[in-house]
């Protein structure tokens, strides 16, 4: 390839790379700008001020509470969905029984449900047992939802775990609890970091299950919490900008310390069609 | 078998502890009480949350239901309805406009990934950086890109007219721009995922392969076109899918940033359903348009599924 031509994919890959981070900065920009600084300057300028209070005036108002919600929510389902979906990708891959192969189906066909289609009677149904406005509502969906596409990560490394450890484990008179626990799940450590990882961008980003199911502002997550708090600063868009931008912090961070894990929790979680 | 795992025997003891050892475990390893324990939790619950509600999807369908009250059989009614249901078929037509646009901007994906994957320096780094968008929620860039469509104040009116456009549609309000409109951000949000899995697919292609073609003599965009792309076939109708498939669910976005609007003219399978059970209140017909979406999702999938099916026949 001659050079030219090679800086000339360069300048066109910085032009995508620019498209895709941008809209980004510029709303970290106008997040510590004040409304007349917003209006009257152009959009590309630093603030003259970094306006933080921007910041202190959000998290006061009330996105403290969507925020903690957000954390302890994903945590536990997170949690939850791990620990489950463990255990039954380890009876499924590594324990003798005939109906296996037909369990791990049911789990697979999980991954190509539209969550759209199963909404109205989910609700209907929470109504009924009196979980509408509990987290707890959001918990368990999130778990149910998230258990196909963690299993089907977890899948491959469970299926090259060597017989071996079991034998040993076995002969030396360990039980199943113990050795699961105690010795495979120890094992899957770098895997379930993905899936964990995974888990937390699908709980802290989704919408629809929180915006069904929950009223009362003490449950809401983030992403619901966001929706009202904006209403009620319509032209205040330096506020808008700094609720936006502590929403999506965390996540940013994650991407920043384990970026590797990402990628490869993302390609997996891929090719499930 | 490895031997040495077990401590304190000699060999033969070893050997005879195997085959002891195999009947233990192949009994302990089958123990029904255990399996039940390891898969019940899970199963329950997609069984009660996944499965259950799909078949009340299908059953709601057949009623006329206000969502509190007593259910009414109806049949095929609200089937019938949605068939002459002027609305229903405009978001259907939305839903696969979107699809459309999401399948042909699988093209430029491709293309950024091809010049990505030839041995760039830092093309690890730039594949991250378009991933950035991805990890946001649907919300937050929902409302990141009404403030980048705000017509007085957005970035993009204001780079409009500094270019000297005098007046720039206000992108979210006109009906006929809308829906262009509200496919940029869904092109921004999805390029790093796509981009992630071809260049994933490209980096796999033997290196042999590339240099035989570069010494008979073949230019970059004909590796790229004759050998590059037919060798990712397999994993280009996989996107296929996602996108197509991906494209009947999209909701979240368009909920936040017009609900459909102006007028319906962004009304999508998803949102229109979503309104017609928590807006109206009409569990029944909007359980019906669940269920169609359901079938019509499903059906896609397994079509292109069938099609990839030839990815195994690749040889390198």
């Amino acid at each position: 390839m001659n050079r030219i031509g090679y800086y000339l994919l360069y300048v066109f890959l910085a032009i995508v790379a620019l498209f895709q981070i941008f809209p980004i900065i510029w709303l970290f920009l106008f997040s510590l700008k004040d409304n007349r600084e917003i209006f009257a300057g152009s959009p590309f300028a630093l603030p003259t001020e970094f306006r933080w209070e921007n910041y202190q005036k959000v998290w006061d108002g009330g996105i403290g509470v969507y925020f903690w919600n957000s954390v302890w929510i994903t945590a536990v389902a997170i949690i939850l969905t791990v620990v489950l979906a463990s255990m039954a990708t380890f009876a499924i891959t590594r324990m003798q029984w005939k109906l296996s192969k037909l369990v791990l189906g049911l789990f697979m066909v999980g991954l190509m449900i539209p969550i759209h289609s199963a909404i109205i009677p989910l609700f209907s149904m929470f109504l009924k047992v009196n979980l509408i406005d509990s987290p707890w509502s959001i918990v368990i969906t999130y778990t149910a939802y998230n258990l196909p596409i963690t299993m089907m990560i977890l899948l491959g490394f469970y299926y090259t775990l060597p017989r071996e450890i079991e034998e040993a484990a076995i002969i030396d008179g360990c039980s199943v609890h113990r050795m699961f626990f105690r010795i495979i799940l120890p094992m899957t450590g770098p895997v379930i970091s993905t899936t964990v990882i995974i888990n937390m961008i699908y709980n802290w980003n989704e919408f629809v299950f929180v915006n069904t199911f929950i009223s009362s502002d003490k449950y809401k997550t983030l992403t619901v919490g966001i929706q009202n708090f904006i209403g009620q600063y319509m032209t205040d868009w330096g506020a808008i900008g700094a609720t936006l931008i502590i929403s999506v912090l965390p996540i940013l961070l994650a991407f920043v310390f384990f970026s590797n894990k990402v990628v490869e929790g993302i390609s997996s979680s891929a090719i499930k069609g | 078998m490895k031997v040495k795992k077990i401590r304190g025997h000699s060999r033969k003891d070893v050997l005879l502890l195997n085959d002891m050892g195999l009947n233990v475990m192949n009994k302990v390893m089958s123990n029904k009480w255990i399996i039940a324990i390891y898969t019940l939790p899970a199963l329950l619950l997609i069984g009660v949350l996944i499965f259950i509600p799909l078949v009340l999807t299908g059953y709601y369908g057949l009623m006329d239901w206000d969502g509190i009250g007593d259910m009414s059989f109806i049949g095929l009614e609200n089937y019938k309805n949605a068939i002459v249901d002027g609305k229903f078929w405009s978001s259907a037509w939305h839903s696969t406009l979107l699809a459309f646009f999401s399948t042909l901007s699988l093209a430029i994906y491709l293309m950024i990934s091809m010049i990505l994957a030839s041995k760039l320096k830092g093309a690890d780094f730039l594949r991250k950086i378009y991933l950035i968008p991805m990890l946001l929620s649907s919300v937050a860039i929902a409302q990141l890109w009404i403030k980048v469509f705000n017509p007085t104040n957005g970035m993009l009116n204001y780079v409009l007219m500094k270019l000297g456009i005098e007046n720039p549609p206000a992108w979210l309000a006109e009906p006929s721009f809308v829906l262009f409109a509200i496919f940029i951000p869904i092109l921004w949000q999805y390029a790093g995922f796509y981009i992630l899995i071809y260049y994933a697919a490209l980096k796999n292609i033997p290196e042999s392969i590339i240099e035989a073609a570069k010494i008979d003599g073949a230019s970059p965009l004909q590796i790229a076109y004759r050998i590059k792309l037919p060798l990712i076939k397999g994993i280009v109708k996989v996107t296929i899918v996602l996108a197509i498939v991906g494209s009947l669910k999209y909701f979240d976005l368009i909920y936040v940033m017009t609900g459909g609007g102006p007028n319906g003219a962004s009304e999508v399978m998803a949102s229109y359903m979503y309104k017609l059970a928590f807006a109206s209140n009409d569990f029944g017909y909007g359980s019906a348009i669940g269920f169609l979406l359901l079938i019509i999702t499903l059906i896609v999938t397994v079509i292109i599924r069938k099609l990839t099916a030839t990815k195994d026949e690749i040889q390198y």
